[in-house]
């Protein structure tokens, strides 16, 4: 490419071709910044940046024995330890007084250099070149400095950073910036002054910066490609960067901001003799840089920290120490914070649902070129189920592809690819604009697909029949087989029966009418749950409405084992039998659950009640966990006894049973109304903060009524499902097709009698 | 040889839904409906671990089995990438608000 014509609108080639454009894309990268002394045409002085020089370095290593490497950035480092390990008395030069100073502080670069030179390499720094001076042979032989002195070198690499390669946009008359080495100017769409003429990488400055990793790129090259293709969403906004350097035994990492200023507070850990320096900048209660040396294991979390701008406030305390340490207290990050991935067997297995060990992923994310988790589960699987290996699923990306990974910033990651809206603007516009169906929803919200797909549509559904009960219209076709078929489908496609156990009570009557609808219907497995109630596996679907209706004959209701709803609510025997008991903990528990009958939630809702501090219902594990004692009942929220086991946090105390109902009522309600689609209640909670849940249900008595009257509207009339099928009702569901006439049996004649003229012609013959 | 089996009125068929029709000593067909009232037919049969695609969610021409969320297109009945696989297809026909499926005999 020799020529770019903007008025004619066409590229000429050194060849003669000619290209006509519409519109245009530069990506002419960059090239190395050579000093320019004398002697910088010598033999023997390369750059570092393609496979020739990495040749001509493997080769100068066999024949000499003096290397200068110019420049102690990222690259020149990484050029240096190799010379060294092929066995070349390296010195590394660099202008200023601190090494890979755009990625460390001061502290942290002579620990790094320390480590370096106890592997063999010699650092002058400071040092200005003045020139590079022939050795009797005519290739290079020694470097001088300004102030006199001067080096041997058999090889010279200069590695003193790119130049954005913009002189073809540069002759075309194209704004380029003077800051940042004369990159072609982009605007946040990727435009340059000639808005036909887009550029992106390493020739183009954007906002002032010209970037020289891959993440930004992908990113500026996500934003130009929406925008050629004519689909304006997005714009690029600068990125922040992580690196991470590749010498063997050395472990640094960087990402953001780590100056001094006003405003800027610093948590240091230095322990220099243990070669361990970490040192994370906070600004307005964010993380806005960090620099880690010796121990760069948590790297990835401090990235997401930082790039998510959570506020660290409530963690601040054990920041420093680490994701482990920090989420083993509060947070959800499953095996996450458990496991170190990088230091995990390549036959280890991170994703235990599907089976994927870390080897398999670590090769898809090579071989394939992946580069998010979403990409990850396409093509592994790893973490498609449950979810609990996320995180490590993540420190595999950061730990295999270094600072080109990014993080996926959860607070605005959309529900799907159907939808660039995240779930809060999802639930915000259903309210605001009283939208009650799913189409309206994808129309005013601009889905792209023109009906979603198995992630969106259920999201929809909840939210919608959650924000405008019995107003907004519950789309069957949009929810999850189990909550369509009001039964748990199984792996060989039969289905589970649970019958509701109030508190877990049942009578000899009910477990006749059990017993006898297991014989009846040949239930081959009858299991005892875990929420103090009998599961019916293995019934076959076209029998559910007969069993229903045999089940309800007996008084029995739907169990909702199968929903995003309340499922149980657990009790131990209390106060009416226990010695210990100080709480009616049953009657508590048949209260609560006849509260709630019928509430669909984010995702499934379990409680329990205990009559004393023994805790045999196992409170402190459920969504919601009541604990008698002697002067009323403690309130515990967001328990969890699944993925990852999360202790419930106590709420409030309460004096009686109705406050029970109140406050356990309001806190479901605000789940109900505030939670994310699938979203647990501990996991709601922990994004929301505990404080503010208090504030809401302890503190504000008012707003705790009306949740609380929310609540009872939504769940108001709620009807059993199962009776409703037993009648007739959704039929189709559970009704096999039979084939009512053969229309032919030999496709070569008309079917049917020919009673159907316009078919037969139709038909394939 | 095939048959073209009559089987019912679109209506019976819930859009974005579908019905089962079971067959003797094979496995059963799933038939479904789109949103705009293209009826295909699978056998009911996820190519990844035998999942009843019947039970899935639709969307576009494409079902999501029910058990570990493969995707497959009903057009093909082939798995979406990066999975693969494929489900048999049967023709199909709607003539005059009736649902028409070719089997083999």
């Amino acid at each position: 490419m020799v020529k770019l014509d903007r008025v004619a609108r066409q590229v000429i080639a050194d060849d003669g071709t000619v290209a006509d454009y519409d519109r245009l894309l530069l990506a002419t990268g960059s090239l190395p910044f050579m000093l320019p002394v004398p002697g910088k045409e010598l033999e023997g002085v390369i750059a570092y940046r393609d496979i020739a020089d990495t040749e001509a370095m493997i080769a100068a290593a066999e024949n000499h024995k003096h290397a200068v490497v110019i420049g102690a950035g990222l690259l020149g480092l990484e050029a240096a330890n190799g010379l060294a390990l092929r066995g070349m008395d390296v010195t590394v030069v660099h202008l200023l007084d601190w090494i890979m100073e755009r990625q460390l502080d001061r502290a942290g670069a002579e620990m790094l250099q320390a480590s370096l030179e106890s592997k063999g390499l010699k650092f002058l720094l400071g040092k200005q070149t003045e020139m590079l001076i022939a050795s009797d042979s005519g290739r290079v032989g020694c470097v001088r400095f300004k102030d006199g002195s001067e080096v041997a070198a058999d090889l010279v690499v200069m590695a003193a950073g790119i130049r954005p390669n913009s002189t073809l946009a540069h002759a075309a008359g194209l704004y380029c910036g003077t800051r940042a080495g004369g990159g072609v100017v982009v605007s946040d769409t990727m435009q340059t002054y000639d808005p036909r003429i887009y550029a992106v990488g390493e020739c183009a400055a954007h906002r002032g910066t010209v970037y020289g990793l891959v993440a930004p790129l992908f990113e500026q090259a996500k934003v130009c490609a929406t925008h050629l293709a004519e689909f304006g969403i997005g714009r690029y906004q600068g990125s922040v960067t992580s690196t991470k350097l590749k010498v063997t035994g050395v472990d640094v990492f960087s990402a953001g901001n780590f100056g001094t200023g006003d405003g800027l507070e610093d948590i240091i850990l230095h322990d220099k003799n243990g070669g361990v320096y970490k040192r994370l900048v906070i600004e307005k209660n964010k993380l806005i840089g960090a620099v880690l040396y010796g121990d760069t294991a948590d790297g990835s979390w401090y990235f997401q920290l930082l790039k998510d701008q959570t506020d660290v406030s409530a963690i601040r305390d054990s920041l420093m120490f680490g994701d482990a340490f920090t989420n083993n207290q509060i947070g959800d990050v499953g095996h996450a914070g458990n496991n170190k991935a990088a230091a995990m067997a390549d036959t280890a297995e991170v994703c235990g649902c599907n089976g994927v060990c870390k080897g398999t992923i670590v090769k898809a994310i090579r071989e394939q070129g992946l580069f998010t988790l979403d990409d990850v589960k396409k093509q592994t699987k790893a973490s498609s189920s449950c979810g609990s290996c996320t995180g490590l699923v993540e420190q595999l990306l950061a730990s295999t592809l270094g600072g080109a990974f990014t993080p996926t910033n959860r607070s605005i990651k959309p529900i799907c690819a159907c939808t660039d809206h995240t779930h809060g603007e999802v639930r915000e516009q259903i309210r605001a604009n009283k939208l009650l169906a799913i189409n309206a929803v994808m129309q005013t919200m601009d889905w792209k697909t023109p009906n979603g797909c198995a992630t969106c549509r259920p999201a929809l559904n909840y939210y919608l029949i959650s924000t405008w009960p019995h107003e907004a219209q519950d789309d069957p076709q949009s929810r999850y087989i189990n909550e369509r078929a009001h039964a748990n489908i199984q792996k060989d496609g039969t289905y589970s029966v649970v019958p509701r156990m109030w508190g877990g009570l049942t009578t000899p009557d009910e477990l006749r009418a059990i017993a006898n609808v297991a014989e009846k219907f040949s239930i081959p497995t009858v299991k005892v749950t875990g929420g103090q109630r009998i599961d019916l596996l293995g019934a076959k679907k076209a029998d559910l409405p007969a069993i229903w209706s045999d089940l309800g004959a007996a008084g029995m209701v739907s169990g909702h084992a199968y929903g995003k709803s309340l499922r149980t609510v657990k009790t131990c025997v209390g106060n009416e039998h226990c010695r210990f008991g100080t709480q009616a903990a049953m009657s508590m528990g048949v209260k609560l659950e006849r509260m709630l009958f019928g509430m669909w939630s984010p995702h499934k809702v379990k409680l329990a009640v205990s009559g004393c501090p023994r805790n045999c219902a196992e409170a402190g594990i459920k969504d919601v966990g009541v604990i008698g004692v002697d002067s009323g009942y403690e309130l515990y929220v967001a328990g969890n006894g699944g993925i990852k086991t999360e202790v419930a946090e106590f709420l409030c105390k309460v004096k009686n049973d109705d406050e029970v109902m109140e406050y356990s009522a309001a806190y479901l309600q605000l789940y109900r109304e505030e939670g994310w689609y699938l979203e647990r209640t501990v996991h709601f909670t922990q994004r929301v903060g505990m404080d503010y849940v208090k504030r809401r249900i302890v503190d504000d008595e008012v707003g705790r009524r009306e949740l609380r009257e929310r609540l009872l509207y939504a769940v108001q009339g709620a009807i059993d499902p199962w009776a409703e099928r037993a009648q007739g009702v959704a039929s189709y569901e559970f009704t096999p097709l039979v084939a009512n006439a053969v229309a032919t049996a030999v496709s070569t004649t008309n079917m049917n009698g020919a009673s159907d003229e316009r078919m037969a012609e139709t038909l394939p013959h | 040889m095939s048959a073209w089996l009559k089987l019912c009125p679109i209506e019976e068929i819930p859009a974005l839904g579908s019905r089962v029709m079971p067959r003797a000593n094979r496995p059963s067909i799933a038939i479904f409906r789109s949103s705009d009232d293209v009826i295909f037919a699978v056998e009911d049969v996820c190519p990844h671990k035998g999942g009843p695609l019947s039970q899935g969610i639709m969307h576009g021409n494409k079902v999501t089995c029910p058990l570990h969320a493969w995707n497959i297109d009903l057009t093909s009945g082939e798995a979406c990438a990066p999975d693969a696989g494929c489900a048999k297809t049967f023709a199909t026909r709607l003539s005059e608000g009736v649902v028409w499926l070719q089997v083999d005999a």
